[in-house]
């Protein structure tokens, strides 16, 4: 088994202007973990996600993603890394002039040789493992639901059997079923397919159900990190107002009657 | 974790044992490396026995293409009669082809046929034919607005108003001034010969004059402002129409028309003849500065002249034309805007559209003018 770290970020610090958004933050993520990243809005979770995805330059700091050293690297030296994530974005960011199939089908055609039959075929297989329903493949994003929006960006994102896999929101705007279709989805995925997976959210169901770590954020620094009954007993204001609003205390007690 | 064993050795393969009844899948089964096992196995030649076993105790990596095809291969011998049973899967490759199998995936979808010449002939026909009544359709929506606006002057948004005459007029006339100053030189410079060769030197007035204030600075002040402006229209409320700002604005009970299409179409009513004189007197320079330098026509016999060689109608004709085109413009290009559905192709394809069609209008519209001046005799 390899423990290396998949993701390990050091003395991040980022500022916009005057406004600083992370100061030395540092985290790590396992192999085959769910870890989550929370905080209130504004507190530079996306932009953490950013950074890592290097669509974003920091002030200072170090981040190495399968054990490379991601800051600094050019485009070109970047895409060998890049063939090995998955990202879904909070949006979407579905190509609109392209039908969901050909949204995932252009990934692999761009970085496989595999024939177009069978290009073809895989990208089905991803939309039906998304659970969208079968006519959804020859649609075009603007005529989908936002629901069906996620699932087929979900469905782009493991288009290449990523390794490492970026969520934004995934839940985000969802109704609760799809939400909780969405909580599956993404740990039959880590089941199935031994993918470690980072995310970003708000939804509190979704990180009691899925999160095997969760880091809070706030006034740049990390708050906290640990599994969510850990986070829950600690004694931070900001953590504990989070978990025990009146949103949070609901979760956390269908978490309870689950178990 | 599976996944780390991925090193080049370790390719996809295939082998039919020969006792034909064993076919051990080897290597790894990834997506960047099953172009060509799939090959291997559209080629093999399958054995004759009844039923086959799938090996696949030394496959070293699978993910959900390699499933698929190891899914899709043991599918398609079924149908010719061998049952094949897969032995020897990991754990977790199990329970990833399991997962496959679940799967409900949708049939090829075929893509409907193409229609024949004709139809696609009528159908763009129709297509032309109704955008225009829905062109129509927009300009008289917008014409009631206006009026109810004139009846109600305190509902007319001024803020957007000025802010349009701003972005619209006064930031357009660097290149305005430019271009019209570069046309009036070039006009000159090249009649100067001409006129030269009858020793008519002073007539450079005439020609410069009527034909930047007649024709050339309404026509070519209109066109830079519809590449300026008229597609920004287009882009801005395309993109709003993208982002459901054009539904928000409904449901909080402004009408996008009133908010979006009138303060351009006033502004650009107002600054477009404005930019239009300012175009004329810096053709004009232009043409003077050459007639000095090439005829020896100096600045004040050229005004002098200028005064003789122009009637006030001329001047007048080409300033009167400014509004029209205005409108024009701007109508098109908020028009095109609306046209936009949700994809950010379509913003690209309307702001295009916006221009082209409203450069085209301009230009019709000053043959339609040509012909009701001369009909009048102005």
């Amino acid at each position: 088994m390899n423990t290396a770290p998949v993701i390990d970020v050091r003395n991040l610090h980022t500022r916009f202007g005057n406004n600083v958004v992370h100061d030395n933050i540092s985290l790590s993520v396992q192999p085959g973990e769910i870890f989550a990243l929370v905080g209130g809005s504004g507190c530079g979770k996306s932009t953490l996600l950013r950074t890592i995805l290097l669509l974003q330059q920091p002030v200072s700091g170090s981040i190495r993603v399968f054990g490379q050293e991601v800051l600094g690297m050019s485009d070109e030296q970047a895409l060998p890394l890049r063939r090995r994530f998955g990202v879904m974005f909070e949006r979407g960011a579905l190509f609109s002039a392209l039908t969901v199939a050909e949204n995932v089908g252009m990934v692999l055609r761009e970085h496989t040789q595999l024939d177009a039959t069978l290009i073809d075929e895989v990208a089905r297989l991803k939309i039906a493992l998304t659970g969208l329903p079968a006519d959804s493949g020859g649609k075009y994003p603007s005529e989908l639901s936002g629901g069906m929006r996620k699932r087929a960006a979900l469905a782009r994102a493991i288009a290449l059997d990523p390794e490492l896999l970026f969520l934004d929101e995934p839940t985000a705007g969802l109704d609760p079923l799809s939400a909780a279709g969405i909580d599956d989805l993404v740990k039959r995925l880590r089941d199935a397919l031994g993918l470690t997976i980072m995310l970003v959210t708000h939804d509190l169901d979704l990180l009691w159900r899925v999160a095997d770590r969760v880091a809070v954020l706030g006034e740049g620094h990390i708050l906290g990190v640990g599994t969510m009954t850990e986070l829950s007993k600690m004694e931070h204001p900001i953590i504990r107002e989070y978990f025990y609003g009146p949103r949070g205390r609901a979760a956390s007690e269908q978490a309870w009657k689950r178990k | 974790m599976e996944r780390a064993a991925q090193t080049d050795e370790n390719t996809a393969g295939l082998f039919i044992a020969t006792d034909g009844q064993t076919v051990r899948c080897t290597g790894a089964w990834i997506v960047q490396k099953i172009a060509r096992l799939e090959q291997q196995i559209n080629d093999a030649v399958w054995p004759d026995a009844n039923a086959l076993e799938f090996n696949c105790s030394e496959l070293i990596a699978l993910d959900t293409a390699g499933a698929w095809l190891l899914h899709r291969t043991a599918g398609k011998l079924e149908q010719f009669g061998h049952p094949v049973t897969i032995t020897g899967l990991r754990p977790e490759f199990e329970a990833l082809l399991q997962l496959i199998i679940s799967c409900k995936i949708a049939p090829e979808t075929t893509l409907p046929a193409r229609p024949d010449l004709l139809a696609r002939i009528g159908q763009s026909a129709w297509h032309t034919l109704s955008s225009m009544t829905d062109m129509l359709a927009f300009i008289g929506e917008t014409a009631i607005i206006l009026l109810h606006s004139t009846t109600q002057p305190h509902r007319i948004r001024w803020r957007p108003i000025l802010h349009n005459l701003q972005s619209a007029g006064f930031e357009a006339l660097p290149i305005v001034g430019l271009l019209s100053f570069l046309m009036g030189l070039v006009i000159a410079y090249q009649g100067a010969d001409q006129l030269q060769r009858f020793g008519a030197n002073i007539f450079i007035a005439d020609m410069v004059g009527l034909s930047m204030l007649r024709e050339l600075s309404p026509l070519l002040t209109a066109i830079i402002v519809a590449g300026r402006s008229g597609s920004a229209y287009a882009a801005q409320i395309g993109t709003m129409k993208v982002t459901e700002e054009i539904d928000a604005l409904r449901t909080i009970g402004i009408s996008p028309a009133e908010l979006l299409v009138l303060p351009k179409l006033i502004a650009l009513v107002i600054a477009l003849p404005l930019l239009t004189v300012y175009a004329d007197m810096a053709g004009l320079a232009g043409g003077m500065i050459m007639a000095r330098s090439k005829l020896d026509v100096s600045f004040d016999i050229f005004i002098n002249r200028l005064g003789d060689a122009i009637q006030l109608s001329s001047y007048l004709t080409g300033v009167a034309k400014a509004p029209v085109f205005a409108a024009i413009i701007a109508l098109v290009g908020c028009y095109q805007g609306f046209q936009v559905t949700g994809s950010a192709d379509s913003v690209g394809r309307q702001t295009t559209l916006s221009v082209v069609q409203a450069i085209f209008l301009v230009i019709l519209a000053d043959a339609l003018f040509s012909i009701v001046f001369n009909w009048l005799k102005i």
